[in-house]
């Protein structure tokens, strides 16, 4: 497959507007300024896109909504957050190939009727706000951003939000809120930001990786983009895969490759030939998978029926000697850490499954604790505000449905025999 | 008191934005770098430049990690230890920053060089175990590479 996403990294001067414009960047903003912007959306239907943020929600449909409530301005914030642990497959886009997401969000821009953007970008990644921010005065000298965009009547204004170091600021609602000057707290749904959103105007939020696929769905067409990959989820797709494989790293492939392939074929198996012992697939919040449970197409739509979910396409593979009950406790620190504070049963159980699952493993652990975590996750499920509290539950359950032994045996031998790759 | 060179940039990065309000996290960043970290002048600065009640300002301020709510070192050692990192032997490296540098999570060095913060994911997995330093990504890292890599900030 040609490369879309990731297309002319390897050159030095990737991230350079004539560089972009030489490989042909920016002809898919002059035919999309001359269609008329629902059949921009109607091709975007074709395509079968769906927002590659983790939710996999149809884009066409989000757009449709925000492109149909009367109120004005309308925006388009590019969720630049990356903060699921073990994603870091918008960085190269971000750092890499600016202008392309900087044309998609123009695209779109047009598409939904809005006029302004934000890309809110998180605050760990500092070189790409430089990258970022010179692109963008770069569009603007071009006549790709401001008022009169090639021409024409369309305008759109963009700028970089940064943000301050906290995940719960992917999620679109807290998203906004951070950009209005708050706290990263979510908000009730509905009214949906499609009608209420930043500044109490429509606000489509997008995933950077979902904006930049925009260029060349436009470029080829909606039926041609929608041959690519999985029939029921189309198109290009960046996964990202940590831990213990031979070649980590980023791989744009067809969306419904097989999580083994993109294992064993494209990163070349498990490092230094040892066993694969688990998976995380789509980023720290998705339900790990055993190896037995790895052949699997790695899509929105057929991840949940194998027991797990794309997520972010952040892959981590664990090899033999990984202590899996450390995992998970790493993982609800995490959870702890990140969470926002605002509903009781994520404030409290994050810290409750964290503090069990530390006693777990320092060896400390009481007869009758895996049962413990399981009545604590099942008392958060379902029961919070925003989906990071079912996310750190769900982790907690997965880990148990799959690797119980392991975690009933550091309880009964005090800890665990797991010894760690040396440095 | 801000600089003039500070509200200026202030009132720059206000006109980004439809309300004063939005402004609050990037007037943040740009009072920390003025005083060194969020002292209660800083925080009032950032209120009363952009009408912000100095208890939002405040409120927002803790909210988010990458505020410095008290004096750090000169150069801010930022590691990971999420799990891409922990299972590729992040939590050697803070021993050994620890017994080298001794520099413990969340401290300072004695002599002001070095503070130590502990990161959740930064984005840098496939190359893990990876940190920052200061605004500056580095990846990979052995016991032996973070102390060339240290040696280099004064
Ligand atoms: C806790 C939490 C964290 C999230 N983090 C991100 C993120 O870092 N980046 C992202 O694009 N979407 C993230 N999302 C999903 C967003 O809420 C939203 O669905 C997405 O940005 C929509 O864009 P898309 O339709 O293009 O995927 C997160 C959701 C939740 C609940
Ligand atoms: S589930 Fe957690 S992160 Fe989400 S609103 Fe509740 S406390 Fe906040
Ligand atoms: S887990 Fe350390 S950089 Fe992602």
């Amino acid at each position: 497959m040609e490369k879309v996403l990731l297309k002319n990294i390897e050159n030095p001067h990737s991230a350079d507007i004539d560089e972009y414009k030489k490989a042909g960047g920016y002809r898919s903003l002059s035919k999309a300024l001359d269609m008329a912007s629902k059949d921009i959306i109607e091709e975007v239907k074709k395509a079968g896109l769906r927002g590659r943020g983790g939710a996999g929600f149809p884009v066409a449909m989000k757009w449709t909504f925000a492109s149909g409530d009367p109120k004005f301005p309308k925006y388009l914030l590019c969720n630049a957050d990356e903060g699921e642990p073990g994603t870091f497959k918008d960085r190269p886009i971000l750092e890499k190939n600016p202008h392309l997401l900087i044309e998609g969000m123009v695209i779109s821009g047009y598409a939904l009727g809005a006029e302004y953007g934000y890309i809110y970008l998180r605050g760990e990644y500092p070189a790409a706000k430089d990258i970022l921010n010179k692109a963008i005065s770069q569009a603007y000298e071009n006549g790709y951003l401001g008022d009169g965009i090639l021409g024409k009547k369309t305008r759109f204004h963009l700028a970089v939000h940064q943000g301050a170091g906290a995940y719960i600021c992917g999620e679109e609602t807290a998203l906004i809120e951070s950009l209005e000057g708050d706290k990263g707290q979510p908000r009730i749904k509905p009214p949906f930001p499609v009608n209420v959103g930043v500044f109490s105007k429509p606000t489509v939020v997008n995933n950077v990786e979902t904006l930049a696929n925009l260029p060349y769905l436009i470029g080829i067409g909606g039926e041609a983009y929608a041959r690519i990959g999985s029939p029921e989820c189309p198109g290009p797709k960046i996964y990202c895969v940590s831990g213990h494989v031979e070649r980590p790293g980023v791989y744009e492939l067809p969306m419904g490759t097989s999580l083994k392939d993109i294992i064993y074929t494209h990163c070349g198996g498990i490092k230094g030939g040892k066993k694969l012992k688990a998976v995380i697939p789509g980023g720290i919040s998705t339900p790990v998978l055993p190896p037995e449970k790895i052949d699997c197409p790695m899509d929105f739509v057929n991840m949940p029926k194998h027991g797990s979910m794309l997520g972010s396409g952040a892959v981590i593979v664990m090899d033999e000697t990984v202590c899996l009950v450390k995992v998970c406790y790493r993982a609800l620190k995490f959870f702890e850490h990140e969470s926002c504070g605002k509903c009781t049963p994520c404030r409290e159980g994050t810290g409750w499954l964290r503090s069990i699952l530390g006693r777990i493993e320092s060896g400390e652990g009481m007869e009758g604790d895996v049962d413990l975590l399981l009545s604590v996750a099942g008392n958060i499920i379902g029961k919070t505000f925003c989906p990071l509290g079912d996310g750190a539950a769900s982790v907690t359950q997965n880990f148990i449905k799959h690797f119980r032994p392991e975690f009933e045996a550091h309880i009964k031998n005090k800890g665990c025999g797991a010894r760690q790759e040396k440095l | 008191m801000f600089s003039e060179a500070a509200v200026r940039e202030i009132q720059e990065i206000r006109a980004k934005y439809p309300t004063a309000r939005a402004a609050l996290l990037p007037a943040i960043y740009v009072a920390q770098r003025e005083f060194g970290w969020l002292t209660p002048e800083a925080y009032e600065a950032v209120s009363d430049l952009l009408g912000v009640p100095r208890a939002i300002a405040r409120g927002v301020g803790t909210f988010y990690a990458m505020y410095r709510q008290k004096p750090m070192g000169r150069h801010v050692v930022q590691l990971c230890t999420n799990v891409s990192c922990m299972i590729l032997g992040a939590e050697r490296l803070v021993d050994f920053l620890k017994s080298r540098f001794g520099l413990e999570p969340g401290g300072t060095t004695q002599d002001g060089r070095f503070s130590l913060v502990i990161m959740e994911c930064i984005g840098a997995c496939g190359t893990a175990p990876a940190m920052l330093v200061n605004d500056d990504f580095y990846e990979n890292l052995t016991e032996k590479s973070i102390e060339e890599i240290l040696g280099k900030y004064r």
